[in-house]
Order: C-alpha cells, then sequence, then structure tokens
C-alpha cells in the first residue's frame, strides 16, 4: 500500500474524488498533445498560451462601457487596452473544443452542483456553491493578474520556458490550493 | 500576459481564427483529459487525483523540448514572463486559494463550462469582476508589489548559470523520473 492509498481510507467515499469517473484519455497522451499544441501556437502565432487575460480584456470592455474615462484611467487598462485578440478567441475556442470533446464522448454533465460537491455540502447547495464559484474566480483573477499568469501562462507556458517567476507561481498555486481545498472537504 | 506583436504575423484577422482553432484544440484535450471535471481538479488539491500534475508535466517536458529547439534553429522567439518573486508569490498564492473555492482555473473553467458544468458560469463572473477589481488597484501594486525581487526575463539555466542546451536535457529527464515516480505512487 502506498502513503497515498492510506490517505484515502480516511476519506469518505461520497467525498472521494476517485470514486467519481476519470478522464476519458490517458492524460500523459493529453499532456503530450498540449506539448506539441504550444510548438504550433509558438510557431504559428508567435504566442505562448495563456487564459486568465481573456477575462481582463472582457472586464475592460465591459468597464468601458459603463465607465469609460474611469476604465481608460487605471493602469492595467492603460498598459493593456481591451479589445478582440488572439488571447479572447483562444479562450472562446476553449469552450468550444470542450464541448465538442465532451459531446463526442457522451460527456456533457448539464449540472449546476458537481456530484462531489453535492455529496460535501447538500443536493441543494445553489447558493454555496455560487458563492464559492464567484468568489473563487474574484481571488483567480486577481492573484492572476498580480502574479502575472494562471495555470496555463504560468503553469504549462511559463514553466515550459523555464521562466523562474512562472516556476514560483506555479509552485504558489499548488501551496495555496492544498490548504484551502482540505479544509473544504475537512480533510 | 502581454506578448508584443511581431513581424511574422501576417494578418490580424487570420491571427484570430488561429486563436480560435488552436483554443478549441486545447479545450478538447483539456475535456478528453478530464481537466474540465469538478472531482479531477478539487482531486489534485486534495492529493487524491493527480491527474492535472501527470498533464502539466508531460505538457511541460514535450513543450519544453520542442520549442527550445525551434528557438535554438531560429525558428519560434521566446515569450519568457518577468519573474517578480514578490507579485509571483503573493499573487500565486491568492490565486491558488480561489482555485481552490472554484475548482476551475480559468482555461479549464471553459472547459467546465464547455461539458455543461454550468456552475462555472459564477467563476467567470467573479474572474471579471476580480480583474476590473485588480485594475482598480493596479497603480498601487506596479509601485509596491511588484517591485519587489524584480528579477526580469530569469530562467532557471541562467539562475544556475548552467548553459541552456545541457540545462534543458537533465531537466526533461528529471521532470520524467518525476512523471514515473507520480506513476507508480498514485493510483489516478
Amino acid at each position: 500500500m502506498t502513503p497515498l492509498t492510506t490517505l484515502a481510507l480516511a476519506a469518505d467515499s461520497a467525498t472521494d474524488p476517485l470514486s467519481y469517473s476519470g478522464p476519458a484519455w490517458s492524460p500523459y497522451v493529453v499532456g503530450a498533445l498540449i506539448g506539441v499544441l504550444s510548438w504550433l501556437t509558438f510557431y504559428f502565432s508567435d504566442k505562448a498560451i495563456g487564459a486568465s487575460s481573456s477575462y481582463a480584456n472582457v472586464a475592460g470592455a465591459l468597464g468601458r462601457l459603463f465607465a469609460r474615462r474611469h476604465t481608460d484611467s487605471l493602469e492595467y487598462f492603460r498598459k493593456n487596452q481591451p479589445k478582440l485578440n488572439w488571447e479572447l478567441t483562444l479562450v472562446v475556442g476553449i469552450l468550444i473544443g470542450s464541448f465538442i470533446a465532451a459531446w463526442t464522448g457522451g460527456e456533457i454533465t448539464d449540472q449546476w452542483l458537481p456530484p462531489m460537491w453535492q455529496a460535501r455540502f447538500g443536493a441543494h447547495s445553489y447558493t454555496l456553491r455560487m458563492i464559492a464559484a464567484f468568489a473563487g474566480g474574484l481571488l483567480m483573477a486577481f492573484g492572476a493578474r498580480l502574479g502575472g499568469g494562471c495555470t496555463s501562462g504560468h503553469g504549462i507556458s511559463g514553466t515550459l520556458q523555464l521562466s523562474v517567476g512562472s516556476w514560483i507561481a506555479a509552485i504558489c498555486f499548488f501551496l495555496g490550493g492544498i490548504p484551502v481545498a482540505m479544509l473544504l472537504y475537512g480533510i | 500576459m502581454k506578448s508584443t506583436a511581431s513581424g511574422k504575423v501576417s494578418g490580424a484577422g487570420r491571427q484570430l481564427l488561429l486563436g480560435m482553432v488552436f483554443g478549441a484544440i486545447f479545450g478538447f484535450l483539456l475535456q478528453k483529459g478530464g481537466v474540465g471535471k469538478y472531482h479531477i481538479l478539487i482531486g489534485q488539491l486534495l492529493l487524491r487525483d493527480f491527474t492535472v500534475a501527470k498533464v502539466m508535466g508531460t505538457a511541460i517536458v514535450v513543450g519544453m523540448l520542442g520549442v527550445f529547439v525551434m528557438h535554438w534553429m531560429g525558428l519560434v522567439k521566446l515569450h519568457v514572463k518577468a519573474t517578480r518573486i514578490g507579485a509571483n508569490t503573493i499573487g500565486g498564492l491568492i490565486f491558488g486559494a480561489g482555485f481552490a473555492l472554484s475548482a476551475y482555473c480559468p482555461g479549464t473553467n471553459m472547459t467546465a463550462l464547455g461539458q455543461g458544468n454550468l456552475d462555472a458560469l459564477f467563476v467567470v463572473a467573479g474572474m471579471i469582476v476580480g480583474s476590473y477589481f485588480f485594475a482598480e488597484v493596479s497603480g498601487l501594486t506596479k509601485d509596491t508589489i511588484e517591485k519587489w525581487g524584480n528579477r526580469g526575463e530569469l530562467t532557471l539555466p541562467d539562475l544556475f548559470r548552467i548553459p541552456h542546451k545541457p540545462f534543458v536535457a537533465v531537466f526533461a529527464v528529471a521532470v520524467l523520473a518525476g512523471l514515473v515516480a507520480l506513476a507508480k505512487l498514485t493510483i489516478r
């Protein structure tokens, strides 16, 4: 028995991630193909994959709709003017690609609450999930903008280029995330 | 993530289309890799399901080898983000806490939404508000946190003063060894 199996025995089966379905494809195959995809984005688009800046892009565009002068006066939006760009279409593409993968693979979920969340917080914990998801998004966006990227931009693109800052950020994602996740699931 | 436009890019419309195509491939792969699933993502942070680490580790090895070889052949430019130790650390920890609450990160959130996890819509809303909130204080962070430990475009081989080619080779072997260890020690 490995040390990681013993850790599992403490967990209740409905709140054990391993009691739910695994990935459709081998994570190594998927990882290798994402690696190859990064070659293509560098070669054909002169870009590294990143997801978080697009949310800021949309935030800036919405801000300009309601408070144009104020939005344009902010340091971040002065340096990163909201516009339709490669990063934004990439994020829209993720949505489309995921839908195709889930649809063809019979994995469309169409649900507001993930089953494992329901097992921990109740089948009707919509408000709680709404708050956690919104607060999580808020913190992630703030952290990604301050830290310079997210799990894609730092965690894959930055680390594969051996950027010191990206390795620091990627390690901190997990250092920050592990204790909060363990608190949430009472481990 | 900002990179300056280069002369190689031919046509903005073509690049927008390419972005969507690359995004669709990325989203397809993320979904097939299971990282749009709530339990797999939170399972990684609970140290029960190591799918995320396996996907990331393999992507790093394969991506690194190809990108560096193409770079040495003069085919691609690198886009190394600036190392700002203070901002990377504090931003990274805040990001991690948010990641645990939502369980979806910015890229996998769109994967989750694409496969029908509708709670990802609240993450989108939170990300937009959080981005604007950061912009509100970005004048302040620029003169404080973002200045702490600002080392510019620093890479690991530069830090250890090792030539890039041997470093990349050794590093690839090290990450592969880590992946083999993960495969042996983890259930999933």
